[in-house]
């Protein structure tokens, strides 16, 4: 493995503005790195060397013109979760229906990396429209987790979470909707930060529930992932959930954070997320991170958020409701999949052929739940008793925030799960994004960061930060100043334990 | 059964939901143009094509049209509104869903005098006047129809999709009798003169801007239980307003009087025949699963944002009736003749840009009114502006066109010549009043009649006229005639 692809986001871009090395050598390092690795690990359905090299090499030509960086990322390769549109590569999200489809824009957040001089080399793979908790749900077949290959490495952005695990690339795009970064950050090792709702636009992001989907990093260190959160984040006219106001501070956030303690800070760890259903190694590795948290000197007390317990249910009606209607405009009348136009069958017939086929069981099963929860009759039962507990989750986050600055829990209730273990069982599967939910349900900003492993099968565990909405830079500097504490305890980053891979099989791509 | 019988045992109860396509520059969510007839497919965007990604973004003209609609109908303005999504599929609705207002509509409870042809108003309820976004176009080919089913196969436009359009709701119609037929047309008739005076639409019933669907029950007399009730669609012009309401009661009548039961279903208008017939039978009653729409935030416009709207509402068509008929003195026999002809806004309008009252009236309700007559179209489709008639009537007070002239040039701008002056130009129109040109055809027409000469010399003033008349006949009335006289005259007087 050639040491770049080793190297922070932050550093690379670093020694590539400082033309110590350049944007086409790191760009090629990760292409390698891919190649090597890839056909194992399986996070890329797409990908487009020759495009991202054209780019790397226009970022150094204009460095050795003198001109001074797009951006503070400028050079530095990127993986963008495949639900994001590009013009230049198809966008499949992870589904039949969009096999092939290339779609005439960019979404902003790709705009913004091309803007900003980011080198994107190509398209993550992901659970179907965003849909699951493992990455199985792909069309394309799954992704293994780069710390064990028999296991999966989360959903439903586990392409864009074992990339970065797997040194492909140091940073990547995903879509955080009931868990889709944090879940799959926890368990790869990674960083994966769910920024406010309505930081960053969801223009050109493939909805599947348009109240909750938010973009955001993923990144091997939380100074990584804040700056590709500000290259991403901020105000979109073309997004109107988007929020018009700066980007929370996240970068000085991060090198703050890192360089301080914790002294004032109050953290809440939040007493419904441990008991029954949590792997005791992961409670102990939560347990060890809350108490490096205190020996920086933060007040730890524990919080009761009471409707957290129902937060599960709820997103499991809002989010099915929302993308019953999302997912209803993939019936091969316009792009994509089109099946039965043999002349003899109606417009109907054809959207009904076409979906049967384009959908897979997990989409299928969410959209039914959907159609049935937003029914004449069913809705105020469902829908509208989930938007109250929505509420009540708000004001517990409220009153939580009341007492505390951020709130803490582990991220997943268990380390990676075997592929196959719980494709039959989406309870089970659902139940992975326990911890994850009430974030996303509230709107507040919430990150994942590696909380070492789990004693007992050696797999990465993550702590999950919660912070108010607006107020991402608040978790990007407990973060900070929990991974340096962390890595001075561990004597070196987690990430730097990843396993060897042993490469079999072939690449989706 | 007669229609007589109809009103004698049954009461209709209507309800009128009109679309009104509004026309701001761009469509409802998103920078694609809104315009008719463009070639298909041009005028679309990921947002109007509904393309996986895209999001929409409100148009604020949009939400000021409907404000405006709303206060005019004397609506409420909510102060807290948002969009839902009505979710069915139909190929020429790109998303599968529509951007729609469902219970939070942003104007209701209103109510509005709808003017009558014998002058007298009937008040209308308005439920609720609401902004949803319009579907694409199909093209049933094949078949012969036009209707999807039989069809071999359909072409989709998207141009119209996304256009901002407005649903005007009213609340059931009750007591109107036999006149409901007259009052159904009358309100989409007066609905559209104010939408056109908000200037919000261009309220072409022919290009589907305005669009009515008629909802239409009978109940007994003495009943006070609606019947069930059909929604009558495809309605495209004010006749076919007052017609299908007409056939849709006797229909309905007959139904009932032979003890069957009228089904609630969607009708279609068949402008041929005057008739009205099933459309699709729904198996099961359509749940469109309405929610809120959760791409767009809720619209709570301020009170000053409302006041500010309500201080650019223009003179509307009722309160300009009101004040021309005590501005011009008219008798309610006097302007309900002009309302009937649809000129009251025409002369209005002709009396605004400068003309005299007396003058426009006179142009509107004689020599245009016999040109629509003969063109069998509506007063207010001529291919005529008030601006025109008045330029014309001004022409007429500065002796520059005498009468007949004038009613030459008004039938050059109906045939698209171009404005007053420019067809007095190039028809060679202007009164002739250069004295050699008209003193030799004096001289000719005395010449001619020379026993009217006599008369003249003799003190006969009264024969001028004959020679005047001839000379306007020589010079084809380009003659200015005072001028004649005066040279006639002093020809023949020591």
């Amino acid at each position: 493995m050639s040491e770049l692809t080793r190297l922070s986001a932050a550093d690379l871009a670093g020694r590539i503005h400082a033309r110590e090395v350049t944007s086409v050598q790191v760009t090629q390092a990760c292409l390698d790195r891919i190649a090597a690795v890839d056909p194992a690990v399986r996070a890329f359905v797409h990908l487009d060397a020759q495009a991202a090299l054209a780019v790397a090499a226009q970022v150094d030509d204009k460095l050795r013109r003198g001109d001074p960086p797009a951006s503070p990322l400028a050079g530095v390769p990127v993986a963008l979760k495949d639900v994001f549109t590009t013009l230049d590569m198809p966008t499949t999200c992870g589904s039949r229906t969009l096999r092939g489809w290339r779609p005439p824009y960019d979404a902003t957040v790709t705009r913004r990396l091309r803007d900003a001089g980011v080198v994107i080399v190509g398209k993550t793979n992901m659970d179907e429209f965003a849909m699951g908790s493992s990455t199985e749900n792909s069309a394309y077949g799954p992704t293994h987790n780069p710390w064990d290959l028999d296991r999966v490495p989360g959903g439903s952005g586990g392409g864009s979470a074992a990339a970065v695990a797997a040194f492909e690339v140091p940073l990547a795009v995903g879509t955080d909707t009931g868990g889709s970064i944090r879940q799959p950050s926890a368990m790869t090792g990674t960083v994966g930060v769910k920024p406010t709702y309505g930081g960053v636009s969801r223009y050109g992001l493939v909805a599947f529930s348009s109240s909750l989907d938010q973009g955001g990093p993923v990144a091997r260190t939380v100074l990584d992932a804040a700056l590709l959160h500000e290259v991403i984040g901020g105000y979109d006219a073309l997004d109107s959930t988007s929020i018009d106001a700066p980007v929370p501070p996240v970068v000085h956030a991060a090198r703050a954070g890192a360089t301080a303690d914790l002294a004032g800070l109050r953290v809440g760890v939040v007493r419904e997320f441990r008991g029954d259903g949590y792997q005791p190694g992961v409670l102990r590795a939560f347990d060890v991170a809350v108490s490096r948290l205190s020996e920086l000197g933060a007040q730890v007390v524990e919080v009761s958020c009471p409707s957290f317990d129902y937060a599960l249910p709820a997103y499991y009606l809002i989010a099915p409701s929302e993308c019953s209607s999302n997912l209803a405009r993939f019936d091969g009348m316009r792009y994509g999949l089109r099946l039965g136009d043999d002349g003899t069958r109606s417009a109907e017939e054809v959207m009904s052929l076409t979906r049967e086929a384009g959908f897979g069981p997990e989409v299928k099963r969410r959209i039914m739940l959907g159609t049935y929860a937003l029914s004449a009759g069913y809705y105020d039962a469902y829908y509208g008793q989930a938007q109250k507990v929505r509420t009540l989750i708000i004001r517990d986050f409220a009153a939580a925030f009341e007492r505390v600055d951020v709130l803490v829990s582990p991220t997943t209730p268990t380390t990676a799960f075997a592929l196959g273990e719980r494709v039959d069982d989406p309870l089970a599967m659902y139940l992975s994004d326990l911890c994850t939910i009430p974030a996303d349900l509230a709107g507040n900003a919430a990150l994942s960061v590696p909380a070492g492993l789990s004693d007992e099968d050696g797999l990465p565990v993550g702590l999950q930060v919660m912070a108010p909405a607006m107020a991402d830079d608040r978790a990007y500097r407990v973060a900070a100043a929990y991974e340096v504490a962390r890595d001075a305890a561990d004597g070196g980053p987690l990430t730097h334990r990843v396993p060897g891979i042993e490469v079999v099989g072939e690449a989706l791509c | 059964m007669d229609y007589d019988e109809v009103l004698e045992r049954f009461e209709p109860v209507l309800g009128l939901e009109v679309h009104v396509e509004l026309s701001t520059a761009t469509k409802m969510f998103c920078g694609c143009a809104n315009s008719f007839g463009a070639p298909p497919n041009t005028h679309v965007c990921p947002t109007c094509l509904g393309l996986p990604g895209s999001l929409p973004v409100l148009n604020r003209a949009a939400v000021e049209s409907a404000m405006r609609i709303g206060l005019a109908l004397n609506c409420s303005i909510a102060p807290w509104c948002r969009f839902s999504r009505k979710n069915y599929f139909y190929p020429d609705m790109p998303k599968n869903f529509q951007i729609s207002q469902y219970d939070e509509p942003i104007a209701l409870h209103g109510s509005w005098a709808v003017p009558l042809a014998d002058g007298s108003t009937f008040t209308v309820g308005i439920e609720r006047a609401h902004m949803e976004e319009d579907t694409g176009k199909s093209l049933h080919v094949g078949g012969g129809t036009g209707r999807i089913h039989g069809a071999n196969y359909s072409l989709l436009d998207y141009n119209r999709a996304g256009v901002p359009l407005i649903e005007i709701v009213t609340t059931p119609i009750v007591g109107a009798g036999a006149r409901a037929p007259e009052l159904a047309r009358a309100y989409v008739t007066g609905l559209r003169d104010l939408l056109r005076a908000l200037g919000v639409s261009d309220v072409r019933m022919d290009q589907g801007s305005l669009r009515c669907d008629a909802n239409v029950s009978l109940m007994p007399r003495g009943s006070s239980t609606f019947g069930t009730r059909t929604e009558t669609k495809n309605v495209n012009s004010l006749r076919s307003v007052e017609r299908a309401v007409r056939y849709e009661m006797s229909r309905q009548a007959a139904v009932l009087a032979s003890g069957g039961d009228v089904v609630q279903e969607t009708r279609h208008f068949d402008e041929a025949t005057d008739t009205t017939s099933p459309g699709r039978r729904k198996e099961t009653s359509e749940d469109y699963r309405y929610f809120p729409e959760p791409d767009l935030v809720p619209i709570a416009p301020s009170e000053e944002w409302v006041a500010r709207l309500r201080a650019t509402l223009p003179e509307l068509p009722g309160q300009r009736r009101a004040r021309v008929q005590a501005e011009w003195g008219l008798s309610d026999l006097e302007l309900r003749d002009l309302v009937n002809a649809g000129a009251l806004d025409l002369i209005a309008a002709t009396v605004e840009v400068g003309a005299p009252a007396e003058q426009a009236r006179s142009w509107w309700v004689s020599y245009l009114s016999q040109q629509a007559n003969s063109r069998d179209v509506e007063l207010a489709e001529l291919p005529i502006t008030p601006h025109q008639v008045a330029r014309v009537i001004a022409l007429v007070g500065a002796g520059e066109l005498t009468n007949t002239l004038a009613r030459q040039v008004v039938d050059g701008i109906l045939a698209g010549e171009g404005e007053p002056d420019e067809i007095v130009a190039a028809r060679h129109l202007a009164v002739v009043s250069d004295d050699a040109e008209l003193a030799a055809a004096v001289e000719q027409a005395l010449a001619a009649q020379p026993d009217v000469a006599e008369k003249i010399r003799g003190g006969k003033v009264a024969a001028v006229g004959a020679i005047v008349g001839a000379v306007m006949r020589a010079t084809g009335g380009q003659a200015d005639a005072h001028r004649v006289r005066e040279l006639v005259l002093a020809r023949c007087t020591p």
